[in-house]
C-alpha cells in the first residue's frame, strides 16, 4: 500500500483480530466464572481453570499482534492526521471511563463512611438523620468509628447472634493502615508509596521532554527510572498487604474497612502493574527497536497519560483511604 | 486491495471493518434479541392471563422477568441504537467510516458471546438469575443462584462492548466531521448520540464496579452490601441507579434524534428550535446524574434526600417539554404526510409524553409510596421504552431502510404493522396503569381476583404486539428481497448528507471529504 494522501480517507483492511479478541474475552470470563464457582463448590464442570488460561493466553497474544499491527501501520506512514487524532481521542475517553470505574468505588467508600456506618452505630449521618432502631434492635453495641475496627456482627456477639441472614464471618482488624500520627510518619509505608509514585510521574514527564528534544540517551535513563519506581511501588504495596494480612488481621473479609481498602488499593495496584508493563514496553520499543520521534510518539504519550492517571488515583486514595 | 472493497461470504461479516456491515450486524442481532426477550415477555403475559398459577413455577416466572429486562435493555434497545449510529453517523457527517474500525468490530462481536453466556444460565443448575433486571442485593448476593457468577461476567463484557463502542462514536464525531460540518451544524441524531456516548462512557464503568462488588461479596467474603460487616444493601441501589438512571436516557436520547430527523422530513419544514434541542439534550444528560434516588423513595432515605431527588427529577420535565414543544411546532402548519416512519414518529411524540407524565407522577415522593413496585411503574417505563425507544428504532428502520438496501418497503404493509403495534402496545400497557394504581404488585406470578379482567386484556394485547413484530420481520425480508428500487433521495426533499449518496451507498461512503453546504447542514 502506498502512503496515504491526506485528502483521502484511510480505512484499515478487514481483520480477524477483533473477533478473536472477542473470543478471548469470552473464554476468559467464562473460565473465570466457572473457576470461581468451583472454589465456592457450585461449578457446572471442573475445567474452568483451563478455559481461563486459554482465554488469557489468546487475549495477550491478540493484544500483542493488534498493537504490533497498529505500530507497523504508523511506521509505514499509513496514519494520516485524522487517524492519529482518532487514537488520541480514543485514549482520552478510555482514561475517562477508567476514572468513572474508580469513582464507583470511591462512591461506595464515601457512602459507608458517611451514612451506613453511622446508622449502624446509632449516630447521625452526614445529613443529620439517625436510624436509631436499626442500631438498637439489629446491631446493639456497635460503636461508630472509622476505620471500623469491630464489625456489627462482632458487636452483637458473632454470626450466630445476628438477627438478619448470615452471609459470612466478618472479623475486624487489630490495626488499620491509617495515618499513625507524626511520630510514626517515617515508618508509614503509604507515605513512601506516595513519594515513589509522585516522583515517577515527574520522571516520566522529564523523559517525555527529552524525547521531544530527541535526546535518546536521557529518554532511556529517565524512562528506565520511571519503570524502576513503578516496580518499587508494587514491591512496597506487596509488603503492605503482607503486613496487613499477617500482622494487622486486616483482610478482604474483615468488614467494610477491609473490603473497601483492598478493593480500592487492589484495583489501583492492578493499574500500576498494567502501567508499569506499558512503560516497560515503551522503554523496549525506544531502546531496542528505536521507535518514537520528537513529533511522532503517541504510544509513549498515551502510556505517560495513563501513568499520570494512575498517580492521580493514588493521591485520591492517599487522602480518602489513608489520611482522612 | 480490490478484495477488501467487495468482500463476500462469511468472512465479510466475521472480519469486517466496515461501518455499514457492522451496523447491519448490530441491527440483526438486536432484532434477534428483541424476539428472544419478547418470547419471555409472552411467557410472563401467558402466566398472568388468569389469576392463579397455570403455566410456570414462580421461580421460573422470576427468571423470565429478569431475563426479559436484561435482554431488552442490553440486547435489543442498546445494540439497535448502536447499529443505527454505525450506519448513519458516518453518512451524516461525511466520513468514510468510523474512527476506529477494528475496535468497532470488536465492540459488536463481544455481544453474541456475552448473550450466549447470559442465556446459557437458563440451563444451569439452580436456573437463571431470578432477582429482577435491577439485581438488588441481597437477592442477587446472599440469595442468588450459582449462575449469578456468569451473569456478573456477562455484564462485564457487555459493558466493555458499550464503552468501546461509545469511545468509537465520540472519536468519530469529534474527529471525522467533513470540512464545514461544525458542531452546531450536525444533525440532531448525531448530537443525541454524541451525548448518549458520553453518558455510556460515564456510567457503564460504574455498573462494572457494582457487579464487581457483588462478585467480591458473594465469593470472596466482602461486605459491601451486608450490614453484618458494616456495609449496606441500600448502597447497591445507590450505585445501581447512579448507572441506571443515565441508562434510561441512553435508551431514549437517540430516539429523540430519530424523531428530530423524521418529523421535519414529513412536515416539509425545517426543525423548529434546533439550538434549544441541543441544549435540552445536554440538560437532560446533566440532570440524569443527579436524580438517581427517585427509584428508591421507599427505601428509607433521609428526608432532605427525598426532597432533593424529587425536585431534581421534576426539573427534567422542562428540557423534555422543550423537545416535545419543538416537535409539535415543527409539525404546526406543515405539509404533513403520514408515511410509516412519520406514523411511528408521531406516535412516539404522543405516547412518550404519556410515559413522561406518569414519570412525573412517580417523581412525587409522597405519592410514590403508593405507586412503588406496582404495575403503575411497569406501565410507566414500558410507555417510555416501547413507544419511546422501540418506536424510535422502528421509525428509523422504515426511514433509512430504503437508503441502506436501495429498495423501498411496501407502504401498505408498513402501515398495517404500525397500526397493529400501536393498538397492541396500548392494549397491553394502558390497563397496567389501572391495576397498578389499585395496588397490583410487580414481579408476582399470581394476583388478586379483582385484577383479572385488565390482566386478560393486557395479555391479549401483548400477543397482538408480539405477532406484529413477526410481521415486521416479514416486511423487512420482503423489502430486501423483492422491494422496488429506491431513489437516492427516497423521500420528498429530505435534509442531510446521507441523501446525497446513492441508495444503497457505496461500500466506503465518502472516500474524499464532501463539501458541506447550507443545504446539508442543520439548522437549515
Amino acid at each position: 500500500m502506498a502512503k496515504q494522501d491526506p485528502e483521502i480517507y484511510y480505512v484499515p483492511e478487514k481483520s480477524r483480530k477483533p473477533i478473536l479478541m472477542a473470543l478471548a474475552m469470552f473464554l476468559t470470563v467464562f473460565g473465570a466464572a466457572t473457576t470461581i464457582n468451583h472454589m465456592s463448590g457450585t461449578a457446572i464442570f471442573p475445567i474452568g481453570g483451563y478455559i481461563l488460561f486459554a482465554g488469557l493466553v489468546l487475549f495477550v497474544t491478540i493484544m500483542f499482534l493488534w498493537f504490533r499491527t497498529a505500530i507497523m501501520e504508523n511506521l509505514a506512514g499509513l496514519n494520516n492526521e485524522q487517524v492519529k487524532q482518532s487514537y488520541v481521542l480514543g485514549m482520552s475517553w478510555f482514561i475517562f471511563s477508567e476514572v468513572m470505574f474508580f469513582f464507583g468505588f470511591f462512591f461506595a467508600l464515601a457512602y459507608v463512611r458517611n451514612f451506613a456506618v453511622p446508622w449502624l452505630g446509632g449516630e447521625a449521618d452526614l445529613l443529620g438523620t439517625m436510624r436509631q432502631s436499626t442500631h438498637d434492635i439489629l446491631w446493639n453495641g456497635l460503636v461508630t468509628q472509622w476505620p471500623l475496627m469491630e464489625t456489627p456482627q462482632q458487636a452483637v456477639g458473632g454470626a450466630s447472634q445476628q438477627l438478619i441472614a448470615n452471609n459470612g464471618e466478618f472479623i475486624g482488624p487489630h490495626a488499620s493502615m491509617s495515618f499513625p500520627g507524626w511520630l510514626g510518619l517515617f515508618t508509614w509505608l503509604p507515605l513512601w508509596n506516595t513519594v515513589v509514585l509522585l516522583t515517577s510521574s515527574f520522571t516520566v514527564h522529564i523523559a517525555h521532554l527529552h524525547l521531544k528534544n530527541n535526546d535518546r540517551n536521557k529518554l532511556t535513563v529517565w524512562l528506565g527510572i520511571t519503570v524502576l519506581l513503578g516496580i518499587t511501588f508494587i514491591l512496597l504495596q506487596y509488603i503492605e498487604y503482607h503486613e496487613a494480612y499477617n500482622q494487622y488481621g486486616l483482610t478482604l473479609q474483615s468488614g467494610i474497612y477491609g473490603t473497601t481498602f483492598f478493593m480500592l488499593t487492589g484495583f489501583h495496584g492492578f493499574h500500576v502493574i498494567m502501567g508499569t508493563v506499558i512503560l516497560l514496553v515503551m522503554w523496549l520499543r525506544s531502546t531496542i527497536a528505536g521507535h518514537f520521534s520528537p513529533s511522532n510518539h503517541f504510544g509513549f504519550e498515551a502510556a505517560s497519560w495513563y501513568w499520570h492517571f494512575v498517580d492521580v488515583v493514588w493521591v485520591c486514595l492517599f487522602i480518602f483511604v489513608y489520611i482522612l | 486491495m480490490s478484495e477488501s472493497h467487495h468482500p463476500t461470504g462469511i468472512k465479510r461479516w466475521l472480519y469486517t471493518t466496515n461501518h455499514k456491515d457492522i451496523g447491519t450486524l448490530y441491527l440483526w442481532f438486536s432484532f434477534l434479541m428483541f424476539l428472544v426477550g419478547g418470547v419471555m415477555a409472552l411467557v410472563i403475559r401467558a402466566e398472568l392471563f388468569q389469576p392463579g398459577l397455570q403455566l410456570v413455577e414462580p421461580n421460573f416466572f422470576n427468571q423470565m422477568t429478569t431475563m426479559h429486562g436484561l435482554i431488552m435493555v442490553f440486547g435489543a434497545v442498546m445494540p439497535a441504537f448502536v447499529g443505527l449510529a454505525n450506519w448513519m453517523i458516518p453518512l451524516m457527517i461525511g466520513a468514510p467510516d468510523m474512527a476506529l474500525p477494528r475496535l468497532n468490530n470488536l465492540s459488536f462481536w463481544i455481544l453474541p458471546f456475552a448473550f450466549f453466556m447470559l442465556l446459557s444460565t437458563l440451563f444451569m443448575p439452580g436456573g437463571a438469575p431470578n432477582f429482577g433486571w435491577t439485581f438488588y442485593a441481597p437477592l442477587s448476593t446472599t440469595y442468588a443462584p450459582p449462575s449469578v457468577t456468569y451473569f456478573i461476567f456477562a455484564i462485564h463484557i457487555m459493558g466493555a462492548s458499550s464503552i468501546l463502542g461509545s469511545i468509537n462514536i465520540i472519536a468519530t464525531i469529534m474527529g471525522m466531521r467533513a470540512p464545514g460540518m461544525g458542531y452546531m451544524k450536525m444533525p440532531l441524531f448525531v448530537w443525541t448520540w454524541f451525548i448518549t456516548a458520553y453518558l455510556l462512557i460515564a456510567v457503564m464503568p460504574v455498573l462494572a464496579g457494582a457487579v464487581t462488588m457483588m462478585l467480591i461479596d458473594i465469593h470472596f467474603g466482602g461486605s459491601f452490601f451486608s450490614a453484618a460487616g458494616g456495609g449496606d444493601p441500600v448502597l447497591f441501589q445507590h450505585i445501581f441507579w447512579f448507572f441506571g438512571h443515565p441508562e434510561v436516557y441512553i435508551m431514549i436520547l437517540p430516539a429523540f434524534g430519530v424523531a428530530s430527523a423524521i418529523i421535519p422530513t414529513f412536515a416539509r419544514k425545517p426543525l423548529f428550535g434546533y439550538h434549544s434541542m441541543v441544549y435540552a439534550t445536554a440538560s437532560i444528560a446533566f440532570l440524569s446524574f443527579i436524580v438517581w434516588a427517585h427509584h428508591m423513595f421507599t427505601v428509607g432515605m433521609p428526608l432532605v434526600a427525598e426532597g432533593f431527588f424529587m425536585f431534581s427529577t421534576m426539573i427534567i420535565a422542562v428540557p423534555t417539554g422543550v423537545k416535545i414543544f419543538n416537535w409539535v411546532a415543527t409539525m404546526w402548519r406543515g405539509s404533513m404526510t403520514f408515511e410509516t416512519p412519520m406514523l411511528f414518529a408521531v406516535a412516539f411524540v404522543i405516547l412518550f409524553t404519556i410515559g413522561g407524565f406518569s414519570g412525573l407522577m412517580l417523581a412525587i415522593a409522597p405519592a410514590d409510596f403508593q405507586y412503588h413496585d406496582t404495575y403503575f411503574v411497569v406501565a410507566h417505563f414500558h410507555y417510555v421504552l416501547v413507544p419511546g425507544a422501540i418506536f424510535g428504532i422502528m421509525a428509523a428502520v422504515y426511514f433509512w431502510l430504503p437508503k441502506w438496501c436501495g429498495k423501498m418497503y411496501d407502504e401498505m404493509m408498513g402501515k398495517v404493522h404500525f397500526w397493529l403495534s400501536f393498538i397492541g402496545l396500548n392494549v397491553t400497557f394502558f390497563p397496567m396503569h389501572f391495576v397498578g394504581l389499585a395496588g397490583m404488585p410487580r414481579r408476582i406470578p399470581d394476583y388478586a381476583l379483582q385484577f383479572a379482567d385488565f390482566n386478560m386484556i393486557s395479555s391479549a394485547g401483548a400477543f397482538l404486539f408480539g405477532f406484529s413484530q413477526v410481521f415486521f420481520l416479514g416486511i423487512v425480508l420482503q423489502t430486501i428481497l423483492y422491494g422496488k428500487k429506491a431513489r437516492s433521495e427516497v423521500w420528498d426533499n429530505p435534509h442531510g448528507l446521507e441523501w446525497t449518496l446513492p441508495s444503497p451507498p457505496p461500500y466506503h461512503s465518502f472516500t474524499q471529504p464532501p463539501q458541506v453546504t447550507m443545504a446539508h447542514a442543520s439548522p437549515r
